[in-house]
């Protein structure tokens, strides 16, 4: 039997957590909006957009998206739910940063059909270019957090990453290198593949729908 | 005989073209949409019965069947139709292009599904990592309201009807129906015990149908252009057109919509580029998604895609996600990665699944060493088939089963991996 | 009903029922760790898998309905390996470390290890630890044994009705706890130690203390509230180690409240362990016979009525029976037990009860709270009706201070007793209207009118039929209602507490009476104070006659329902104390004044012949109400806001305010947040 453990993560808070949360005018127009999809009763769906609208008004106000625990509290206090309902949420699911992150979220998939197409590059290129030692770690200019994903879903322009919510396929080292360096200096370049491939058709282009057959 | 570009039903499947109302209504979308309703809801679910259509979730549940549970008369509570666009099966991309590109097709096919099972309401539960994919959506449900297509009296039909998104937030479980339900609840994603079933109980306590993206979107066309139709692709029990994602070695990845029960090699020849290398290159592939377990070259030589053909195989059509395998592969790595991502999808809820997860993806990390003792291959096995079947949901069933796979067609592979590590460390404690 | 068949063996079942009900209709024990039968089905442990015909997988047993004609198996080769599989999973990450669990020996997981477990392991990946969380000072967490079983969890949402445990994070690193460090606010929170099957939620006070063989077991009644829940004490030698719940579905289902549980070391602490006389202005140690000569000499100089007795809060019956057969041989009618100064009424037994019965909780369908926070007063009680809430349609609403948080939503009415009509419409559109009135609202000036109109509105309200009795008395001690029972109240004449203590006697035998200032005392009045605890009162005292905690005696007492049940002797009294009774019957003896019994047999049987609850020990006959004519009002209701009677909840009685434990808890939770009274 080994002696070594492996420590589940324990929730320990050690960062500094803001001591008040308060929505701005533009999430409390995004929550009212999200509030009415449910019927009279049920606002507690409303808890995952709830805690998007939180994380992103951290991004724009602090430029780290992240949900604090006081924001949780203010969801729960505002849905009417029990605050311990909405930790829970907001630690079951993976999008939810519960500890600050970098102002550029790079979200290399790591799953079997990116890896099988070099996803280990993409990772190699984040780590040489984004100056971070690995998955889990925020580069010292704050400027990226780098996190392994499960499969995103868009295996057949693999090896991806997501940069926040934009997701550049068809990567390779060159290529994933080109774009961290672009987002340094302040460019966003257009999402999608970074091989001009027309989305999710194949290299070269489509080989039916192309609008040629006869009918 | 290859699917002509006529019978595709995702016309804009690459995005060639604008996803708007005006361009889907070009390629036949919102088409007589009223007098479909106007057939009664029997009609459609008899329709629906005569496609033999089934569904394109993974489970391949007939989708009229399916319908059909839903009650008939309301008892008070209000019926709901759940899509799941929570597409996050590895090696699944579909839904994704079908949501971007050609969203009218599921927006209306959400209204005449929800009409055919008598709800009051629609939620599509799309999956929180694919945002710009949601935008999209919204705004063609807007486009769809702002025409009168949804909403009160929908397409002049005289049925109220409201259709919403809502967003996940990063965890497959929610794939799993009641996972998904309870998510939209604002809880956790953890399945239901079952019964009661969602027809019976589903969404805040009332009936409800949760049905694939892909499985709703091609219910307009059927309904356009008739069951028998969608039936005349594939062979009985596995009809229709279907959207394959091919991956991995292959020379072109793309997705692709094609014939049910297309030979395997065609598909991967005649759409995806053929395997990097040539066929004789093979290894192996996932047929799919990462749940079904993989088959030797030996077996794809000649399978057919469809849901009985793989399942003679020990394996499933199951998403449809291809994950193509040349042999450069290092195959146990392969399966090790996906033992990884069930690990960390596990939901935590059911005993064997919490824990034996855990146990396997720590097993094969080092099985991909060869860190191990032969017998613990056994071990393997024996705890993949203690995970499997004794959990509230399939989660677990489709996370032992690579693992299985692996272990049926590649075990001499890891018996000398095991052999080969052996042999490394001893020199090394000799030298 | 339908019929199953279990292993061969047919059973009939309601239908509706689980396959594991079933099972164990037809005495298959079925293992299992997340299923309770108080809580809600979780189904996730896996522990209960059995076979169902044409099933095509194992079916958990606690959550799957039976069918008519289902065949179910328990022991065959897939469900053993089941079983064998989730006891595997279960200890890959357990740390397996029961020598020093104080789980062991009463450990859910150790126990099936046993019988589904392998001798050796399999298992050679590193485990998993968890860090433990601070949830207060009662219950201590070791969280790398918890199994997540999430009995905690909803034992928290659903019974306590304070939603603050979870599982966060997920899959294998889904832990259970608060998120945020915090203690537990619920006075209910000793059960989670019952309810978690595994050393992970275990007693903070009892860690490392004894292993449960090691223990005398002693069925008795939880004094310290009124709800008369059922224990067990258990000790060791001379101390109470610890006090946990048994089963009676009528009192306590199976919970007890923390103060009950946790107090215990107060017996340990300011124990009067030897009579004390007072000589020349101090108090000094004295014998028996000293004590008893002080207090005979003394009483013997005075005429009956100017001598008194006053019986607390923690006076068992058979001890207030002697003392009031002796104060009639003294010729005296001055005797109380009402030492809080509530105007209770104790001319008709309905008066004083909780008429409608604990269980009748479950009948009600609307109920009106006033001047009592349930949830503090009576925790058991409370959860009763939170269970009843739960059930649905059961509109409730309360008057006292704003913002009370009983643990289910309650319309506030407002601060006074001027707002309890505003609830009668709802009361009488049901058919089993319940009203519940705190004693704490009878403390006070207007406590007859109090008491007198909440009578009045329950008769207004179709609360009083002679099928249902809808009126309810919340006491809050043991002791309360068994002196109630048994008339120790002024006789023809005699003087109330008030008026004893403003001087109308001359001699005050003071029997567990801690509930009042001492200053309020007259000055000059010769003080018998017999209990246990050098509290307050005892300070005051001319003679301390050492007397026997609960836990110390074999002892009746009777809970807010008018139900009568015995205490017994877990552990001796300390020093030189005795049981109560005994001290007033050697007394009696001494003076000449021999009560009529000597024995436990005898003073029950005279308990038996004053009040009918004597006769028939741990049952209460369920009445209804046949005289709706109410308790004398004695002036109008004035509309001053009622105001909680227990300001610190861990610390309302003499021996929680003795207890470390309960002194932390004091500290850890503050008195209960003042509430605004608008």
């Amino acid at each position: 039997m080994s002696t070594e453990h492996h420590h589940a993560d324990s929730g320990a808070h050690t960062h500094d957590e803001p001591t008040s949360f308060a929505f701005d005018a533009e999430s409390e127009a995004k929550i009212a909006a999200i509030i009415k999809r449910y019927p009279e009763g049920k606002q507690a769906s409303a808890v995952i957009p709830a805690l998007y609208v939180a994380q992103k008004q951290m991004g724009r106000l602090t430029g780290s998206a992240w949900v604090p625990r006081v924001a949780m509290d203010v969801i729960a206090e505002r849905l009417g739910m029990a605050p311990i309902r909405v930790y829970e949420v907001a630690t079951f699911y993976f999008m939810f940063n519960t500890k600050p992150i970098g102002h550029f979220h790079l979200q290399v998939c790591g799953t079997t059909p990116c890896w099988l197409r070099g996803s280990d590059e993409v990772l190699r290129a984040c780590k040489d270019a984004g100056g971070l030692k690995g998955y889990g770690d925020t580069s010292a200019d704050g400027n990226f957090t780098l996190t392994e994903m499960e499969c995103m879903g868009a295996c057949v322009n693999a090896p991806m990453v997501a940069v926040d919510d934009d997701y550049y396929e068809d990567l390779d080292y060159e290529s994933t290198v080109k774009l961290i360096e672009a987002l340094k200096r302040g460019e966003r370049p257009t999402p999608g593949s970074v091989i001009g491939r027309q989305t999710s058709a194949p290299v070269g282009g489509p080989m039916v729908l192309t609008g040629t057959e006869s009918e | 005989m290859a699917l002509s570009d006529k019978d595709r039903i995702f016309q804009n499947l690459y995005g060639l073209h604008p996803w708007n109302l005006d361009a889907a209504r070009k390629r036949g979308n919102w088409d007589g949409t009223a007098a479909i309703l106007a057939r009664g809801r029997d009609s459609i679910i008899d329709e629906m019965k005569s496609s033999g259509l089934r569904g394109r979730g993974g489970a391949g549940f007939p989708t009229g069947m399916k319908w059909s549970f839903m009650p008939k008369q309301s008892d008070g509570r209000p019926s709901y139709l759940v899509v799941n666009a929570d597409e996050s099966e590895p090696g699944t991309c579909k839904d994704r292009d079908i949501i971007r590109h050609d969203p009218h097709t599921l927006i209306e096919g959400c209204l005449i599904a929800g009409f055919a099972m008598g709800a009051v309401a629609g939620y599509i539960y799309i999956r929180g990592e694919y945002y710009n994919e949601s935008v999209v959506l919204e705004a063609a449900i807007a486009e769809a309201y702002e025409a009168g297509l949804l909403g009160k009296n929908a397409c002049g039909s005289g049925y109220d009807y409201d259709l919403y998104v809502h967003r996940g937030a990063g965890a497959y479980i929610c794939g799993e129906e009641t996972a998904l339900i309870e998510s939209l609840e604002g809880k956790k994603g953890m399945p239901r015990l079952k019964p009661p079933f969602p027809a019976a109980v589903g969404l805040y306590g009332c009936p409800t149908t949760v049905n694939n993206v892909e499985t709703i979107a091609v219910v307009p066309e059927i309904m356009r252009r008739g069951g028998a139709w969608f039936a005349s692709f594939g062979r009985e029990r596995n009809q229709g057109t279907k959207i394959f994602c091919i991956q991995g070695h292959v020379n072109k990845p793309c997705n692709v919509e094609a014939e049910m029960g297309i030979p395997m090699r065609e598909l991967i020849e005649r759409y995806a580029g053929g395997v990097r290398g040539g066929w004789d290159n093979l290894l192996c592939v996932i047929p799919g998604g990462s749940s079904t377990p993989l088959l030797p070259k030996s077996v794809c030589d000649d399978v057919l895609m469809d849901f009985d053909a793989l399942r003679e195989h020990k394996s499933g059509l199951g998403t449809a996600g291809v994950i193509v395998m040349d042999k450069s592969t290092d195959i146990i790595k392969a399966i090790a990665r996906l033992s990884a991502f069930y690990k960390h999808e596990s939901c935590g809820q059911c005993t064997p699944c919490r824990e034996g997860m855990g146990w396997v993806k720590r097993m094969m990390d080092r099985m991909v060493t060869g860190d191990a003792e032969i017998e613990e291959i056994d071990v393997l096995e024996n705890v993949t088939r203690r995970i499997e079947g004794h959990t509230i949901c399939a989660l677990a069933d489709g996370g032992v089963w690579p693992v299985q796979g692996l272990i049926r067609h590649y075990r001499p592979l890891m018996e000398e991996r095991i052999a080969a590590y052996k042999a490394r460390n001893t020199r090394l404690a000799a030298e | 009903m339908a019929k199953v068949t279990v292993d061969g063996i047919e059973v009939e079942v309601p239908n509706g029922a689980s396959v594991l009900q079933a099972c164990e209709a037809a005495g298959k024990e079925v293992p299992r760790f997340c299923y309770h039968e108080r809580l809600s089905v979780a189904g996730n442990c896996r522990m209960c898998l059995v076979e169902v015909e044409k099933a095509p997988k194992p079916v958990a047993s606690c959550a799957y309905p039976v069918n008519d004609g289902m065949k179910v198996f328990t022991d065959t080769p897939v469900v053993r390996n089941a079983r064998r599989g989730v006891m595997e999973f279960l200890l890959i990450n357990h740390p397996l470390d029961c020598p020093i669990c104080d789980q062991g020996g009463e450990c859910d997981l150790q126990d099936q290890a046993y019988a589904f477990g392998s001798d050796a392991s399999r298992y050679g990946e590193p485990k998993r630890a968890v860090k433990d969380k601070d949830i207060g000072p009662l219950i201590k967490t070791v969280m790398t044994r918890c199994i997540q079983c999430t009995r905690c969890v909803r034992f928290s949402a659903e019974i306590a009705g304070t939603p603050e445990l979870g599982g966060t994070n997920r899959g294998e690193n889904m832990e259970i706890g608060t998120y945020v460090e915090k203690a537990l606010t619920s006075e209910l929170s000793g059960n989670l130690i019952d309810i978690c099957p595994v050393g992970a939620l275990t007693s903070r006070p009892y860690a490392f203390v004894s292993r449960p063989w090691e223990l005398k077991k002693t069925d008795s009644i939880d004094v310290l509230d009124a709800v008369g829940a059922n224990i067990r004490v258990d000790a060791r030698g001379p101390e109470v180690l610890r006090i946990i719940p048994r089963i009676n579905e009528a009192v306590n289902e199976e919970w007890m409240a923390d103060r009950g549980r946790f107090s215990f070391d107060g017996l340990k602490r300011r124990r009067l362990d030897r009579p004390w006389v007072k000589k020349d202005g101090k108090l000094a140690p004295a014998t028996w016979p000293e004590a008893f000569a002080a207090i005979a000499t003394k009483l013997s100089a005075l005429p009956g009525d100017r001598i008194g007795a006053i019986a607390g809060a923690l006076a068992d019956a058979e001890s207030v029976l002697a003392l009031k057969d002796l104060m009639a041989a003294y010729g005296s009618a001055n005797l109380d037990c009402r030492e809080d100064g509530a105007t209770i009424d104790a001319s008709r037994p309905d008066f004083y009860r909780f008429n409608s019965t604990i269980a009748g909780i479950d009948e009600a369908d609307a109920l009106l709270i006033i001047g009592s926070d349930v949830r503090r007063e009576a925790p058991v009680l409370n959860a009763r009706i939170r269970k009843r809430w739960s059930a649905g349609k059961f509109p409730v609403a309360y008057v006292g201070p704003r913002g009370l948080d009983l643990t289910y939503p309650a319309q506030h009415l407002g601060v006074g007793p001027d707002a309890m009509q505003g609830f009668a419409e709802t009361l009488k559109a049901a058919q089993k209207p319940m009203i519940i009135l705190g004693r704490g609202a009878l403390q006070r000036a207007d406590g007859a009118a109090v008491l007198a109109a909440a009578w009045q509105l329950a008769a207004e309200t179709g609360a009083l039929t002679p099928d249902w009795h809808g009126f309810n008395l919340l006491h809050l001690f043991g002791g309360q209602v068994g002196a109630l029972e048994l008339g120790f109240v002024p006789g023809q004449g005699g003087k109330d507490v008030a008026t004893m203590l403003a001087g109308g006697v001359d001699a005050l035998w003071l029997l567990n009476a801690d509930g009042f200032d001492p200053a309020r005392i007259a000055a000059g009045t010769f003080v018998i104070y017999q209990g246990h605890h050098g509290d307050a009162m005892a300070g005051r005292a001319d003679v301390i006659l050492p007397g026997a905690a609960y836990t110390e005696k074999d002892a009746t007492w009777v809970n807010t329902e008018g139900r009568a049940q015995r205490g017994r002797l877990a552990i001796f009294p300390p020093g030189e104390a005795k049981e109560d009774w005994r001290i007033i019957r050697a007394y009696s003896e001494g003076v000449g004044k021999t009560l009529s019994y000597d024995d436990m047999h005898a003073i029950r049987a005279r308990l038996a012949a004053t009040s009918p609850v004597f006769a028939r020990v741990g049952e209460v006959a369920r009445v209804g109400c046949t005289d709706p004519a109410g308790p004398a009002a004695n002036g109008a209701v004035t509309g001053a806001a009622f105001v909680l009677p227990l300001p610190v909840y861990h610390q309302a009685d003499v021996i929680s305010r003795a207890s470390d434990v309960m002194a932390q808890c004091a500290a850890t939770y503050g008195p209960a947040p003042a509430l605004a009274a608008e």
